[in-house]
């Protein structure tokens, strides 16, 4: 089966690789690039675990091929923040105990960063609304929107 | 869970596309957005030899209102863009109300407008709201155009009119008259979820408030979407009345569907909520429409 170079922006940094059409997006993700923060749970679109930002809007990387990033940028969980310097989100995920597995985290963080963007201000309601394609099988949710809450404030505040 | 090899072809312009999906027939496939073929390639239910991808097509995407009050959407709208738009908020405030209950935010980003219109799920709702909107179909192939009205483009679950060679480029939905009112009501386990049913109705009345046109669609109760004759019949050319709008509900829902028992309910539930459903779609729309 025929090959393809694809060329494809992934947290700041430029890859160039080489893809069987058939790669997922997420296993080149954590395969070949070795970015195993992306998390694969359903690989059918229901879990909302492998969500990552293409050119900037959450979509699922178990629903996309790798050959289609050719040319566009990739924004994983990686580049959300770092243990010194956590993301607001990240924070308020930690404070308001949003997580107990971990398995979801991922998927949600990278949901919502783009939501809180829009949505300074947000309501239960909205909350409820943008998150309703991603699954946690811990937590049962009430702690999930409280930290984005508590990660609005945060953001709020620091800008 | 992974899906078969296959060839990858990414065109950068619609006749490009054509001329692939013409040299390939049947063992070629249009890729959209994705997120109904890669599942079943992932499940490996789907095994196409080949993806002709339209993703590098800008031209395939764009919402454009027409001169009678509608508007044409390139196949390759993405579903959250149809949802944000704002003539399709002021031209079709049916699909505002429609797109939100479409799977989830992250795969509204991807899905695109015509991709799930020729993916003729009966669980779908674009499907069903084409119907219910009158749409025209404009269908490409290389070196041929034709148009389809959405009545006549499905033809059973997951089958529609599309030959392999051929592709969905463009959906036009016809204005709507004055004194229109639609409306959408569906009953699902979870938000998001495909409903379990859903009904959509779109109804015009004159200046003395009789009905001259009443549509309405039944989705997820048979193998394509079902337009009511009864609506049509008992309704126009009357004053709405709720036991003309009960009489409807009864009749559609106990002659005009074909609902299956699955997991997810039973037949005799899925008829039930459509007796519910008719009739709130249908007072809603109708009220709507008086104001
Ligand atoms: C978890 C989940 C929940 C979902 N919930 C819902 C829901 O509640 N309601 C709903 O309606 N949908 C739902 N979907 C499906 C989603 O809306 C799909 O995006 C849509 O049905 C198909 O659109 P697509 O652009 O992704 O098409 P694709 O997946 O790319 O294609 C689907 C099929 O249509 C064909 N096709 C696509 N475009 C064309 C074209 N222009 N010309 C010819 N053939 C074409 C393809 O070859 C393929 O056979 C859900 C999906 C997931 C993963
Ligand atoms: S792994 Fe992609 S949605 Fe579950
Ligand atoms: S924290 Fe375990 S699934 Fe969400």
């Amino acid at each position: 089966m025929t090959t393809h170079t694809i060329k494809v922006k992934v947290n700041g940094v430029e890859y160039v690789r080489e893809v069987e059409p058939r790669r997922l997006l997420s296993d080149f993700l954590r395969h070949d690039l070795g970015l195993t923060g992306t998390h694969v749970g359903c690989e059918h679109g229901l879990c909302g675990a492998c969500t990552i930002l293409f050119d900037g809007e959450p979509v699922r990387s178990c629903l996309m091929f790798a050959v289609q990033a050719n040319g566009h940028e990739v924004t994983t969980v990686e580049a959300l923040g770092t243990p010194e310097k956590m993301h607001p989100l990240q924070e308020a995920f930690h404070e308001k105990h949003a997580l107990q597995c971990g398995y979801c985290t991922p998927g949600f963080l990278m949901t919502l960063k783009p939501f809180l963007e829009t949505h300074p201000n947000p309501t239960d309601e909205e909350i409820r609304e943008a998150i309703d394609g991603n699954l946690c099988r811990c937590t049962g949710y009430e702690h999930i929107i409280e930290a984005v809450k508590l990660a609005a404030e945060k953001m709020a505040t620091r800008s | 869970m992974k899906p078969i090899p296959f060839e990858y072809f990414a065109p950068t312009s619609t006749e490009e596309a054509l001329e692939h999906l013409a040299n390939l027939g049947y063992n070629g496939k249009v890729l959209a957005g994705g997120q109904s073929l890669i599942p079943a390639m992932n499940f490996r239910m789907a095994r196409p030899g080949a993806l002709v991808d339209l993703n590098g097509i800008p031209e395939l995407a764009y919402i454009k209102p027409t001169a009678d009050g509608g508007l044409a959407i390139g196949t390759m709208t993405r579903d959250s863009k149809v949802e944000h738009s704002p003539e399709v908020a002021q031209r079709f405030p049916l699909l505002l109300e429609v797109m939100p209950n479409i799977a989830h935010p992250q795969i509204r980003n991807r899905g695109t407008f015509g991709g799930s219109i020729a993916h003729a799920d009966p669980a779908g709702q674009l499907p069903a709201i084409s119907i219910v909107l009158n749409a025209n179909l404009k269908v490409l192939k290389k070196g041929g155009e034709r148009w389809v009205k959405a009545e006549e483009f499905f033809l059973g679950p997951f089958m529609t009119v599309l030959e392999p060679e051929e592709m969905l480029a463009e959906v036009v939905l016809p204005g709507l008259p004055p004194h229109t009112g639609s409306s959408y009501q569906q009953v699902s386990r979870q938000k998001g979820g495909y409903s379990l049913a859903a009904v959509a109705s779109v109804v015009t009345l004159d200046t003395a408030g009789k009905c001259t046109s009443a549509r309405m669609v039944m989705i997820s109760v048979g193998d394509v979407p079902i337009l009511s004759e009864a609506a049509t019949r008992i309704l126009v050319g009357q004053k709405p009345t709720p036991e003309a709008i009960a009489e409807v509900a009864e009749i559609a829902a106990s002659k005009e569907i074909d609902p299956g028992t699955d997991i997810h309910a039973t037949a005799e539930y899925r008829r039930h909520l459509v007796r519910v459903l008719v009739r709130r779609s249908l007072s809603t729309a109708f009220e709507r429409a008086a104001k």
